[in-house]
């Protein structure tokens, strides 16, 4: 193998960086317009109107939070650990971004087509929780210390079960690599066979994504805003923007494994004339929905309510499920050919 | 019995209807108002920014009774009084501190000639606290720029009184 050199490597990096802001630059603005979304849901549910001042619809509430979240002062506690304090924000920031790197919004359009990427995708959502820890732990304060703690215990807890909820899609499609698992759908979208686990990944993925009602790391009524009381300014916009990032992330998860990521429900005509993209961003739109939805309804969980349904109902139910997906498959003989 | 709520339970059937339940909401009339566009109606027995008001002869009606000064809870009224030449008692100067103010409602009660009211106005919020001490002139301004609305709840609320 050839050394790469200095100049080859500017080159391949010039022809490859503006694809990365291609990626980029959309799931900025529809994290922002997320946030929008949420609280508008959020209000109209409780029948308020929601931020509806600051441009058309108050599409730009968001914009004027990020722009006042600019010019604040960052606080940085006397003895926090600064190092990691100010890395937190990015590490979070950095791996909800980084994951829409495999992300297919249709049978071409993918940055970086691997053939791991649900695992990719798995791997870095996983590590998202590194950034609460080290958000809470190096604040050097109670409440942050005490959110980060739960949070840690709470998103390994619900990872174990997304894990196994995604090895019963893989065992129907006999692929890691994200295209194929949205074109194994071609006849059937795997929330029909596999609605228990669509169920229990929506759940999970709440629980991940410290949505209500698993917000306990945040708690702000028991734990005042749990990792993220010690920042401030751009910080915390950045922990925020991570959040919503990881919320889409999820969103577009749920919608590549269950609801067919972009292909049309019938294979019809007017159907099939929309572009592929749309499609997907109509799932991710409708999944989003369905989180906004379930915030405004439901309480928070108590802790132990928390490790319970996570530990004594999720985890042998999806491991039942697997036993089911398999034998099912076997027995019919209809298992994946690319296996054997 | 059990059965059924283990059924309800395992096919989130509370969580289903609760979706259900917000999605309707959803489409109901909002309840919000546009405030500063906006605004809610005010009761006439609302207890608002004080005003000194006067007789149509353009006299003050305050006769330096300090009753108001005596009732108040939070001690924020001063009064000074001296006679006229006319051998009238009035005011040379009444103070309201608003700070301390708890809108209380208690000097409108007990005042014999309805001079020291509390008007519909709550839109009084200052850049200062010096803006918030308020002198017998700001609460004549007051009285003579709120007269209309001052005179129209007091004649409402008489048949209550």
């Amino acid at each position: 193998m050839e050394l790469i050199t200095n100049m080859e490597y500017i080159t391949i990096l010039s022809s490859e960086l503006y694809k990365i802001a291609f990626i980029l630059v959309p799931v900025l603005v529809s994290v922002a317009l997320a946030v929008w979304l949420d609280r508008r849901i959020w209000g109209a549910v409780q029948k308020r109107k929601g931020p509806n001042v600051v441009g058309p619809f108050g599409l730009l509430q968001t914009v004027a939070d990020a722009l006042k979240y600019i010019f604040k002062e960052i606080i940085i506690p006397a003895s926090s650990d600064k190092t990691i304090f100010i890395l937190a924000p990015v590490v979070t920031m950095t791996l909800a971004l980084v994951a829409w790197a495999v992300i297919p919004f249709s049978n071409e359009l993918v940055l970086a087509d691997i053939n791991v990427g649900i695992l990719y995708l798995f791997a870095v959502s996983s590590l998202g929780v590194y950034g609460i820890i080290m958000g809470g732990w190096a604040s050097n304060s109670k409440y942050p210390f005490l959110g980060a703690i739960r949070s840690a215990a709470q998103m390994v807890s619900y990872e174990v079960s997304i894990g196994i909820i995604i090895i019963n899609v893989l065992l129907c499609v006999g692929s890691l690599n994200l295209r194929d698992i949205v074109n194994a759908q071609q006849d059937l979208w795997y929330v029909i066979p596999l609605f228990p686990m669509f169920v229990i990944f929506f759940i999970s993925a709440l629980a991940e994504t410290n949505r209500p009602p698993f917000d306990l790391p945040e708690a702000e009524a028991e734990l005042v805003s749990g990792y993220q009381t010690e920042y401030s300014g751009m910080m915390y916009a950045m922990f925020w923007l991570g959040e919503y990032a990881n919320i889409l992330l999820m969103c577009a998860m749920g919608s590549i494994l269950f609801l067919g990521g972009w292909l049309p429900p019938l294979d019809v005509y007017p159907m099939n004339i929309i572009p592929a993209p749309v499609w997907m961003i109509l799932k991710i739109l409708f999944m989003f929905f369905l989180f906004a939805l379930v915030k405004a309804i439901v309480p928070r969980y108590r802790y132990d309510q928390l490790m319970r349904l996570g530990w004594k109902i999720f985890l042998p139910f999806s491991l039942f499920y697997v036993v089911l997906t398999a034998s099912f498959l076997f027995y019919f003989d209809k298992l994946p050919t690319k296996l054997f | 019995m059990t059965i059924i709520r283990f059924l309800k339970t395992i096919f989130l059937m509370e969580f289903i209807v609760g979706l259900w339940m917000a999605v309707k909401e959803m489409f109901r009339a909002k309840k919000t108002i546009n405030y500063p566009h906006e605004k809610g109606s005010l009761s006439p027995r609302f207890r608002g920014e004080h005003a000194l008001r006067r007789y149509p002869s353009g006299e003050e009606r305050c006769i330096a009774c300090k009753l108001c000064e005596a009732v108040c809870p939070a001690q924020a009224i001063t009064i000074e009084s001296t006679e006229r030449d006319d051998g009238s008692r009035k005011t040379t100067r009444y103070d309201i501190d608003m700070l301390k103010c708890i809108y209380c409602g208690l000097c409108q009660e007990s005042c014999p000639v309805d001079a020291i009211v509390q008007g519909p106005n709550f839109e009084f919020a200052t850049e200062t606290r010096e803006e918030l001490y308020y002198n017998k002139e700001k609460l004549l301004d007051n009285g003579d720029r709120w007269e209309e609305v001052l005179a129209k709840n007091i004649r409402l609320d008489k048949p209550y009184r």
